[in-house]
């Protein structure tokens, strides 16, 4: 399916999300400028709103996005964005699902890892460099670091006088 | 310890757990894993992984783009060109330049000489893990040949940095055609005797058919892409399904199995390396003249703002690498998604109620780096 036929079934579902637009290059006849867009339709939603659509995404027969190929977090200094890279291996398509934690000292999240088992361990990985609590995950520990380790690596505003080079 | 219980005879029994590793033979790093057992009998593995963690996404943002290219093959280093490949086609990608035919083919053939070595090195350990030692030396007899190409060409026999964004470092040695012939012209005599040695061994066929099966929902679950996906019945293979460099003009099939155990997992990679020599036998004497770097790539490269999100089929599945770019020489931030961390996973839920030589087996299959799953 076709990232504006995608958008429009996901549209239908309410209008908590957000879409990326997609790229267009720039026309010399009718003189429009190229929109630089993006290389996946992005989906932006609230946290509360993500098990509604990571369900419906999973499931729905047109749309089967059973496959994630990535999941991660990016620490913006306003909020953070967790983002999720989701592919059906049945139909071809791809979306990415991407969800906005304003709260920046305890950014809680619904976990996904019931329904893609990969998201359990990659949920780990972000709750161990990111610490972004996952809720109802079925095992969060830290993955990379010692259980010991205090803070959160990746956050950019991760301080370590120790470990850290700067060059 | 767990609780003590009765045995229908009336003995104590109870189940424990017994690390493996970090330092074990048949992890091949520094992995540990943590067996429940009952008897010889495993209840759950519990990986724990983290030893050799880099924080190279970390490093990254410190980075400029040229810099990062050096640091993926210290990832999975079996398939170093591959990773340097994804980050120089991401570059290329995000600033819209098209590199020159000959750039294109020559990666293929690099891409593919590398998934060879990768794949010869996993059967020697295969075997050995399995208490075969000659397929050890077998599988480093034929990789040396390979590593001899690479010295010569790209000056490093583990760590090229061959990929640049926008061409290669440097053009191929003058003997470089020649000895990839001369290579493909030995190995089609050699690979046959993988499979008399191995494949038709009747010890070898009993300790991996119908054992750790995968069924192909489960692959997907789990996320296990590369030969080890593909042996369940799960079509993954990104130079299929989104061809870069010259993988959109040669002929090569896509190995599907269909049973998913441990002796799909194997026979998945023999097939394959079939068809990387295919691959490279189409390339080797038509790779046409041309530029080796794109004049368009200046030294210092800047990538547009946005996100960027790239694959290669590396030896062991998909590696992604994704890039928020603030228009800054640095990225702002840098994942790397490996096909090792998700396929080691799925270990627990293989191995469930086999013996702990099955486990060796299976593990022998996924074919793990543990540098690709600690990045």
């Amino acid at each position: 399916m076709d990232r504006e036929n995608l958008q429009k079934i996901i549209a239908t579902w309410g209008n908590e999300a957000e879409f990326s637009p997609a790229p267009v290059p720039a026309n010399e006849e009718t003189g429009t400028k190229a929109i630089s867009g993006t290389q996946f339709l992005e989906v932006t939603i609230k946290p509360e709103h993500l098990l509604t659509y990571a369900n419906k995404l999973r499931n729905e027969p047109e749309l089967q996005f059973d496959f994630m190929f990535n999941h991660t977090c990016v620490d913006f200094p306003e909020h953070f964005m967790v983002v999720n890279h989701l592919r059906s291996t049945r139909h071809g398509h791809e979306v990415v699902l991407k969800v906005k934690l304003e709260d920046k000292e305890t950014p809680q999240l619904e976990t996904l890892s019931h329904i893609w088992r990969t998201a359990e361990y990659l949920e780990r990985e972000v709750f161990d460099l990111f610490g972004i609590q996952y809720q109802n995950h079925p095992d969060l520990r830290r993955i990379l670091l010692t259980d010991d380790w205090e803070g959160y690596p990746l956050r950019k505003n991760y301080e370590d006088p120790v470990n850290m080079i700067s060059l | 310890m767990t609780e003590e219980t009765l045995t229908k005879e009336g003995l104590k029994t109870q189940e424990y757990f017994v690390n493996m590793g970090p330092q074990h033979p048949s992890t091949h790093g520094v992995l540990r894993l943590m067996l429940e057992l009952d008897g010889e009998i495993i209840k759950k593995v519990i990986p724990h992984i983290g030893y050799v963690h880099r924080s190279i996404e970390k490093m990254c943002e410190k980075d400029s783009y040229r810099q990062i290219v050096h640091i993926t093959d210290r990832m999975d280093y079996l398939s170093n060109h591959m990773n340097n490949e994804a980050v120089c086609l991401l570059v290329e990608n995000a600033l819209e330049i098209e590199v020159s035919d000959r750039v294109k083919v020559i990666r293929t053939i690099m891409s593919e000489l590398t998934r060879l070595s990768s794949h010869q090195l996993w059967w020697g350990v295969m075997g050995m893990d399995l208490g075969a030692l000659t397929t050890f030396l077998y599988g480093f007899r034929d990789r040396e040949m390979i590593n001899d190409i690479f010295e010569e060409t790209c000056g490093a026999r583990l760590t090229m940095n061959y990929n640049t964004p926008g061409g290669l470092m440097f053009d191929i040695h003058p003997n470089f055609q020649r000895r990839v012939k001369e290579f493909v012209a030995h190995f089609k005599t050699k690979l046959p005797e993988y499979d008399a040695l191995l494949s038709d061994n009747v010890i070898f066929r009993n300790r991996t058919e119908g054992i750790g099966v995968l069924s192909k929902e489960d692959a997907i679950s789990f996320g296990v892409t590369g030969p080890t996906g593909r042996a369940s019945g799960f079509s993954n293979d990104i130079r299929k399904h989104k061809p870069y460099s010259a993988y959109d003009r040669v002929e090569f099939k896509e190995i599907l199995m269909e049973t998913g155990d441990t002796f799909s997992r194997y026979k998945a990679r023999i097939l394959e390396m079939w068809e990387s020599l295919s691959i490279i036998e189409q390339l080797i004497d038509n790779i046409p003249e041309g530029e080796i770097q794109s004049p368009a790539v200046k030294a210092v490269i800047k990538l547009p703002k946005g996100e960027f999100y790239q694959s290669v089929e590396t030896a062991r599945g998909e590696l992604g690498v994704y890039v928020v770019s603030d228009g800054t020489k640095n990225p702002y931030r840098v994942k790397f998604r490996s096909p090792g961390f998700s396929n080691l996973f799925v270990l627990n839920h293989l191995a469930q109620g086999y013996k702990i030589a099955d486990l060796v087996a299976m593990m022998s299959t996924i074919d793990l780096v543990i540098p690709d799953i600690d990045r």
